[in-house]
């Protein structure tokens, strides 16, 4: 049995993917009961160095201490024998299977045959009942919610004999009460010898929850040293590695008419049950609605229905007092809808399509862009040009495929698309998702211009943040339909959080 | 007459059903572990000619269906290593295992045999007594060995699948690959087991044929078979007692309407014979919503470190 670890260092560790250095000699120090924070943007490189110690990626360079002596991490199991245990972003549990067949597949390594799932389950009980989390493991994964099946996996750790935790992100998907009381369990945790790395790039949370704190950006540790001797915007400028203040939207009175009217709207989600339950939501012309939620409650459905890729099963719907309701995609974007989805690599754009060709994916059919069955090549290329060069788009040329930019700039593809085309109503789903701050300044910079151009525009987003930031009203989203509309302005987290997770007090 | 017909379904039906279910749990593992083997058919059909072969020169039937497992389990391991180690399309691999098993068998039956040509191999065997009682004794007691041994490996295969350690595993490793991994379960091992184990079935199914059932070789013995086990895989929803009712369902169907032919019953014989494949395809457009509950990666190759 190799001993706990009560020392870590990671030394010097450089790790290249190809054409990206995404570690460049990073070294961190952890000690027992420590909670260290590791903070940064989107792609500087947390993550990969958390699977570099998880065994899950080998650096090119470098080396890791445990208790002062070198070891190898060459796989998982390396790293579960030397008391390490990794909570991912998205969650390592298979859906179909219980919590203890899930802590099971880890637990019986060189067995064949015998599975005591009894034997597991006192385990599981064992490290529930010395942390205060509630588990039932005879649940399926499938039937937990996410803060459940986060439980999961941190049970799912401690009971595979990890003393040293990493969480990514884990309050991305979390209401801020589910995010103190988590906060509160991993300070437990600590308190009983055992050692956390917490992956964030939320300041709050970062700062309520840990002893010291390393900065990384674009790949190099340029920061490091004890939480309280920092603030929350020293350590956002360290992070951005310069000041920033995301654009805040100014304040209006005034309001168009209704743009986008959504009248008790009822549709299936992919697993067949309902998506939506009765939602209803007005929105004006000149006017960002925030929608707000823990996801899964009905935003996809949500985003669906509008764009007409998802029945309506009863309702209506309509966009400037003309009744959408099941018509197809191009019928609803001929009237004036705008969408820029979720998933913009597969959903907003064709990623092997150059930037010119995603550039009119949208108008290919009018008589600007072609002529009965040809494409005007001259016109095209004007207008593609112009667009890269309007919206700033980074790329070699227009003739570049859209899945060789990153994902800023396939942002700006998709913005340049869809705003040009001066829609009624956009739709903008999580839009700086996964986007360093740089470039979601400028997204939130572009999505204020279009309302200031009169665009409606429904804003999807579980940063809080950003909600806050730019809506003037705020629609909280709560098991398919709007649970209560706020204001934009004077609103605050508490009171958006519980109506996040379901609760009216009044 | 109608209690006879009835019997002679049943009674041509469970050899049919023999290479199908045997196949199809083979497949079954395969494909609970991620990998999507369309090259079943092929295997069988090297394998029938192997087993064939060992038969018809050493005159060992045991030996014959050992080294038809043999050259399965080799198939098995070509499909990982393309398809696994490779990482190239399952479906394309899988098409590609198939035109290697067929043009082999049929080369290498030319070249060493030539013409159609008998051989001893494995006989029914008549269990004494028993297989005197009206009804149930033909159907029970007077078999193939090879039948019962087909049989025997449902409640197996079963055990393997939900009772083990190691059926956890394949489980995982075809529903979410990166799950297990993070656990330490490799996915590469457990997946060439897989598909080992499905190779080795395919294999048995193949000398079934040609040892048990028709004492011969002879081009495209297989019939499709193999391509009907990979369909009844999906059928039966990733289990083993569903395959066996899949295999059941197809076999009887067929063996009713070669009934029907023998019998000379006034029935369009054409359609009939269609009867038990327009079956496969009517129950799995019924099947296939449920898609949920199966092996979710079924058909994507696992990459650690790919960064999407």
């Amino acid at each position: 049995m190799v001993e706990k670890i009560n020392h870590l260092e990671m030394q010097h560790i450089t790790k290249r993917f190809p054409g990206v250095l995404a570690l460049d000699d990073v070294s961190i120090e952890l000690k027992k009961s420590e909670i260290l924070a590791l903070l940064g943007e989107n792609g500087a490189g947390k993550t990969t160095l958390m699977n570099v110690l998880y065994g899950l990626y080998h650096q090119d360079e470098g080396s890791i201490f445990i208790n002062d002596k070198i070891i190898e991490i060459e796989s998982p199991i390396n790293a579960m024998e030397n008391h390490i245990g990794m909570v991912h972003q998205h969650f390592m549990l298979v859906p179909n299977l219980t919590v203890i067949e899930n802590i099971a597949l880890g637990y019986f390594q060189d067995t064949r045959f015998k599975l005591d799932l009894n034997l597991v389950r006192t385990k599981i009980m064992e490290i529930a009942k010395k942390y205060g989390m509630a588990v039932d493991p005879e649940a399926y994964i499938w039937q937990l919610s996410v803060g459940e099946q986060q439980r999961v996996e941190l049970v799912k750790a401690l009971t595979l004999g990890a003393n040293l935790l990493i969480l990514d992100e884990p309050t991305a998907a979390l209401t801020p009460q589910q995010t103190d009381e988590l906060i509160e369990l991993l300070k437990e945790m600590a308190r009983q010898d055992n050692s956390i790395i917490f992956i964030s790039h939320k300041l709050n949370e970062v700062k309520s929850v840990s002893n010291r704190i390393s900065v990384l950006r674009n790949g190099k540790l340029v920061h490091e040293g004890d939480t309280v001797s920092y603030t929350v915007s020293e350590l956002a400028e360290e992070m951005a590695g310069r000041q920033i203040n995301l654009p805040k939207s100014p304040e209006k009175l005034e309001f168009g008419e209704v743009m986008l009217d959504m009248k008790d709207i009822w549709a299936y989600n992919d697993q067949g049950g309902w998506g939506l339950q009765g939602l209803n939501l007005q929105l004006k012309a000149g006017e960002i609605m925030g929608i707000a939620g823990v996801s899964g409650n009905g935003q996809r459905e949500l985003a669906d229905v509008v764009s007409g890729v998802r029945k309506v099963e009863k309702g209506n719907i309509l966009i400037d007092n003309w009744n959408i309701t099941n018509h197809t995609a191009s019928q609803i974007i001929e009237r004036g809808m705008g969408y820029i989805p979720e998933d913009r690599l597969h959903e907003g754009s064709l990623p092997g399509f150059s930037v010119r060709e995603n550039l009119i994916l949208k108008d290919y059919n009018s008589s600007q862009i072609s002529s009965s069955i040809f494409l005007k090549k001259k016109v095209i290329d004007k207008f593609a040009n112009n667009l890269i060069e309007t919206y700033n788009i980074k790329c070699p040329d227009m003739n570049t495929s859209c899945a060789s930019l990153s994902g800023g700039n396939i942002q700006k593809v998709i913005l340049a698309r869809e705003i040009t085309r001066n829609p009624k109503v956009l739709i903008a789903a999580y839009p700086i998702r996964g986007l360093d701050i740089g470039a979601a300044e400028y997204v939130h910079n572009r999505l204020i211009e279009a309302r200031e151009a009169g665009m409606a525009i429904l804003l999807i987003s579980e940063e809080l943040e950003e909600i806050l930031d730019l809506s003037d009203r705020i629609g909280v989203i709560y098991e398919g339909a709007i649970l209560k509309v706020l204001p934009g302005r004077g609103t605050d987290y508490k009171e958006i959080g519980l109506l996040m997770a379901g609760v009216i007090d009044e | 007459m109608i209690q006879e017909f009835i019997v002679g379904i049943i009674l041509g039906g469970i050899p049919l059903s023999v290479s199908l279910l045997l196949a199809g749990l083979g497949e079954m593992f395969t494909q609970r572990s991620g990998v999507f083997n369309l090259g079943v058919e092929g295997i069988m059909m090297l394998s029938a000619f192997i087993g064939f072969f060992v038969v018809y020169t050493i005159g060992s039937p045991f030996l014959g269906i050992i080294a038809a497992m043999a050259g399965g389990a080799l198939m098995g391991l070509l499909m990982g290593l393309v398809s696994i180690t490779f990482k190239a399309s399952q479906g394309i691999s899988g098409i590609g295992l198939f035109m290697f098993g067929w043009g082999l068998s049929g080369t290498l039956f030319r070249v060493y045999v030539g013409g159609v040509t008998t051989i001893k191999g494995i006989n029914d065997i008549y269990i004494p007594v028993l297989s005197n009682i009206p009804i149930i004794g033909p159907i029970l007691f007077s078999q193939n060995p090879l039948v019962y041994v087909a049989y025997l490996l449902v409640p197996v295969a079963s055990w393997l699948l939900f009772k083990t350690s190691w059926g956890l595993k394949v489980r995982a490793v075809g529903t979410t690959p990166a799950a297990a991994d993070t656990v330490g379960v490799s996915v590469v091992k457990i997946r060439y087991q897989s598909l080992v184990i499905g190779g080795v079935m395919a294999g048995l199914a193949g000398a079934y044929l040609s040892i048990a059932q028709a004492h011969l070789f002879a081009d495209n013995i297989t019939a499709g078979r193999g391509f009907i086990a990979v369909a009844l895989v999906y059928f039966g929803r990733w289990k083993p007692a569903g395959i066996m009712g899949g295999a059941l369902l197809f076999s009887m169907a067929h063996s009713f309407q070669r009934l029907i032919q023998v019998y000379g019953i006034n029935f369009p014989y054409e359609i009939a014979v269609i009867i038990p494949y327009i079956l496969v395809i009517v129950v799995l457009a019924f099947t296939w919503k449920s898609q949920s509950l199966g092996p979710l990666a079924l058909g994507k190759p696992y990459d650690r470190e790919f960064r999407g």
